[in-house]
């Protein structure tokens, strides 16, 4: 099922530049720096060794070894997916390499060596300066001081018996949780990206919430900015105990400068009887030039698992970074009366791609689950929702409600909505409804005639458009959020 | 009194398309109410978007001077900074956007262009009371979305409000009585004979005399086939009434 509107597509789609030789040359022409070649690195190629030289690097326990190469070995026999509307250069696998050491010294020095241009970004965003430094990648022990900051908070969480900490540091001091979640809600073989996460992955945040514990802050990954680098393949793990509750904000509104094209997370939460998980991310990896070289590509795969009775999971995301975005954040209602959302804002310019939405797995008897998408495309961009509402026979009293609308800018980019509905009650309840709408010269002529600035005019009628997302941002993020809007669209009015 | 409006042998035609103004000239003075009348198709439209500035015309020869500057110089937002503002026809909706925020955000702008502290949200509450007080409407559009959902009476009093709002010098009324009954005619008229102001032009865009019964106007022009052919004081509009447009021969 396809309902598309595309305003003129380009004709020839020149593909991406090529991976690999991509973003480390560019990005290190662009901020003036050269990146020595550490002797911890993995050599480049992908095999069983390199699987053991990570697990051996990291310490881990056997287990976790062998839970690694089963990993390799499915992803060995699988292919990555051709469903999604993006156009991908093919991307050689055993070009990369797959491990390096975090190296503090391979960033600029300050704030002085950092492109201008990316720092004027901060400024319009409002990233406090001491956190614009680590944002560059400036060496972080030279500017960050405030190691304090972060153990400030772990000390307050600890006292609750909240676990967040990275994923490395999980599996050496909580190896039985690790091994009772890992995998439980994204199996190693799940798709070709996670199953090559799961085989290389480097590190990740890793969070555990007790039962009846509320935690009294947004879990940020902010705090652990002075922590080791995670590299390309993260992983995050986030349980949220009976009757728990969380919030967790991933990424930030800065771009982030990164070596890595490929980004291939997992992200997998579980929340047990009466548990309530709310996930936030704001994407903004670097895109790309005008032309679309150099991007990164982010291959992501989220999951929430409403394993207990009454327990919620909500996925917001604002993703307006990345040459080509891979990503459907989606909910299995295991538990009776569970709930699923997933609240999106995707921008796309230039030459940028994203195919995302959500899948929304109705098991468990009463589960309801809302979807709300938006999609704004500029440019030359093509933007695509791609969601799933599936109802098993069993979920007596299951309710869904989707609604994707799409926003064009400029003539040349393209929106499409591609929802697939598989209803196996006849009681279930499913609404979907679409739109697709220019920004149109009668509403920028209306603003400006009013006294705002065509960006301004821009800025205000997306955040409209975006509003009944941004509202399920908290609320610092959303501001954030606002900003970024606006910046992510600049140079798309004339 | 000092012209506030000078327009000269202005001609503007849709952009790479036909000429719509052939030669305007019109004086208009800070104080004044100026009507301008005239049939289907006459340029009166296209006039109002020209001085605001809006896109998809090409103004082909002419000048318009406003406050002294040359007005088609300025870029549309600039022109409503400086106090020119457009009531307009078909009010413009904005899903999702509240129109007190819409309109603090306007309203602010216009300040700090002319190097005004920005209100913040308690003052500019007050000018809001202060203003619905004045034109003796309620404050139910102020929650919605700009004009999402207005009935046509309340997007063209959503209009009123906002010019009373932002205080122009120069304000445009665009065909603001078109659409509207009887009741919300008189209400919306009312309104404006309330921002009528020593300091501020107003010229009224209008199809139909009946407007004029309401807000009486200083001066009367007839505008047909791109060109003021006629211009009176305010019993022309009556004499116009009764004669129609014929009379003005083949210019109608």
């Amino acid at each position: 099922m396809s309902d598309s509107a595309t305003a003129n597509r380009p004709a020839s789609n020149a593909p991406p530049a090529g991976l690999l030789e991509g973003i480390v040359q560019a990005e290190g022409y662009k901020y003036g720096f050269i990146t020595d070649v550490e002797t911890e690195d993995a050599p480049p190629g992908l095999n069983e060794d390199t699987v053991r030289f990570i697990s051996a690097k990291k310490g881990e326990p056997a287990w976790l070894l062998e839970w690694r190469l089963k990993a390799f070995r499915r992803w060995q026999t699988m292919a990555p997916p051709d469903w999604a509307k993006l156009n991908i250069a093919p991307i050689d696998y055993q070009g990369a390499s797959y491990y390096s050491a975090p190296k503090a010294a391979s960033g600029p020095k300050s704030l002085d060596e950092v492109d201008p241009e990316l720092l004027k970004t901060y400024e319009k965003l409002g990233i406090p300066l001491g956190e614009r430094a680590a944002l560059a990648g400036v060496a972080v022990d030279a500017v960050f001081d405030s190691v304090s900051v972060a153990t400030t908070f772990k000390d307050k969480l600890a006292d609750l018996g909240i676990i967040f900490c990275s994923f490395g540091e999980a599996v050496r001091e909580h190896p039985e949780l690790v091994r009772r979640y890992l995998g439980s809600v994204v199996p190693q073989g799940d798709n070709f990206f996670a199953a090559l996460n799961s085989a290389v992955f480097s590190d990740g945040s890793f969070v555990y919430v007790p039962a009846g514990v509320r935690c009294p802050m947004e879990l940020s990954t902010y705090f652990r900015i002075n922590a080791a680098k995670t590299g390309q393949f993260e992983r995050t793990l986030l349980v949220a105990d009976r009757g728990a509750y969380v919030s967790y904000l991933e990424g930030c509104t800065a771009p982030q400068r990164d070596e890595n094209q490929l980004h291939a997370a997992v992200v997998e939460l579980v929340a047990l009887e009466d548990a309530e998980i709310k996930y936030a991310t704001v994407q903004n990896w670097y895109p790309g030039d005008e032309n679309g070289k150099g991007g990164i590509y982010n291959f992501v795969t989220k999951r929430g698992a409403c394993r207990g009775a009454r327990s919620k999971i909500s996925w917001a995301q604002v993703e307006t970074g990345s040459a080509i975005t891979w990503k459907y954040p989606s909910c299995l209602l295991e538990g009776e009366g569970s709930t699923g959302a997933f609240y999106s804002v995707a921008i796309t310019n230039n030459r940028q791609q994203a195919d995302t939405g959500t899948k929304m797995i109705h098991i468990g008897r009463d589960t309801s689950s809302t979807v709300i998408s938006k999609g704004i495309s500029a440019g030359r961009a093509q933007n695509t929702y791609r969601g799933q509402v599936k109802v098993l026979s069993n979920a007596d009293g299951a309710r869904n409600y989707t609604q994707c609308d799409s926003l064009l800018i400029g003539k040349r980019c393209g929106a499409h909505t591609v929802p697939y509905i598989d209803v196996r009650h006849p009681g279930a309840k499913v609404e979907h409804e679409a739109t697709t709408s220019k920004i149109s010269e009668d509403q920028m002529f209306y603003c400006q005639q009013r006294g705002l600035t065509a960006e301004d005019a821009l800025s205000l009628i997306v955040n409209g458009f975006c509003k009944e997302v941004l509202n399920e941002l908290p609320m610092e993020f959303a501001v954030e959020a606002q900003k970024l809007l606006a910046v992510s669209l600049e140079g798309s009015v004339g | 009194m000092s012209k506030l409006l000078e327009i000269r042998g202005l001609r503007a035609r849709i952009a790479n398309g036909r000429e719509v103004l052939k030669g305007i000239d019109l004086d208009v003075a800070a104080g004044e109410v100026h009507a301008i009348m005239g049939p289907n198709g006459a340029g009166k439209s296209t006039l109002s978007s020209v001085l605001a500035g809006k896109p998809g015309y090409e103004v082909t020869e002419g000048t318009v001077r406003y406050l002294g500057r040359d007005l088609l110089a300025m870029p549309a937002d600039e022109r409503a900074r400086e106090g020119v503002f457009l009531a307009f026809q078909y009010p413009v909706e904005i899903p999702g956007v509240n129109n007190m925020y819409f309109l603090r955000a306007a309203l602010n702008a216009g300040r700090r262009q002319r190097g005004q502290a920005e209100l913040d949200a308690q003052q500019f509450l007050k000018a809001v009371r202060d203003r619905l007080k004045l034109l003796d409407i309620g404050d139910d559009l102020l929650r919605r979305a700009v004009n999402v959902g207005f009935s046509g009476g309340e997007k063209k009093r959503n209009e009123i409000f906002q010019m009373a709002m932002l205080e122009p010098k120069l304000a445009i009324l665009d065909e603001t009585d078109s659409g509207l009954d009887i009741d919300a005619l008189r209400a919306v008229s009312d309104g404006v004979n309330r921002l009528r102001d020593p300091a501020r032009a107003i010229v009224m865009i209008t199809h139909y005399q009946r407007l004029l019964d309401y807000i009486v106007p200083d001066r009367v022009h007839v505008l047909a086939d791109g060109r003021i052919v006629a211009s009176g004081d305010k019993t022309f509009a009556a004499e116009l009434e009764r004669t129609g447009y014929a009379y003005l021969g083949d210019a109608a």
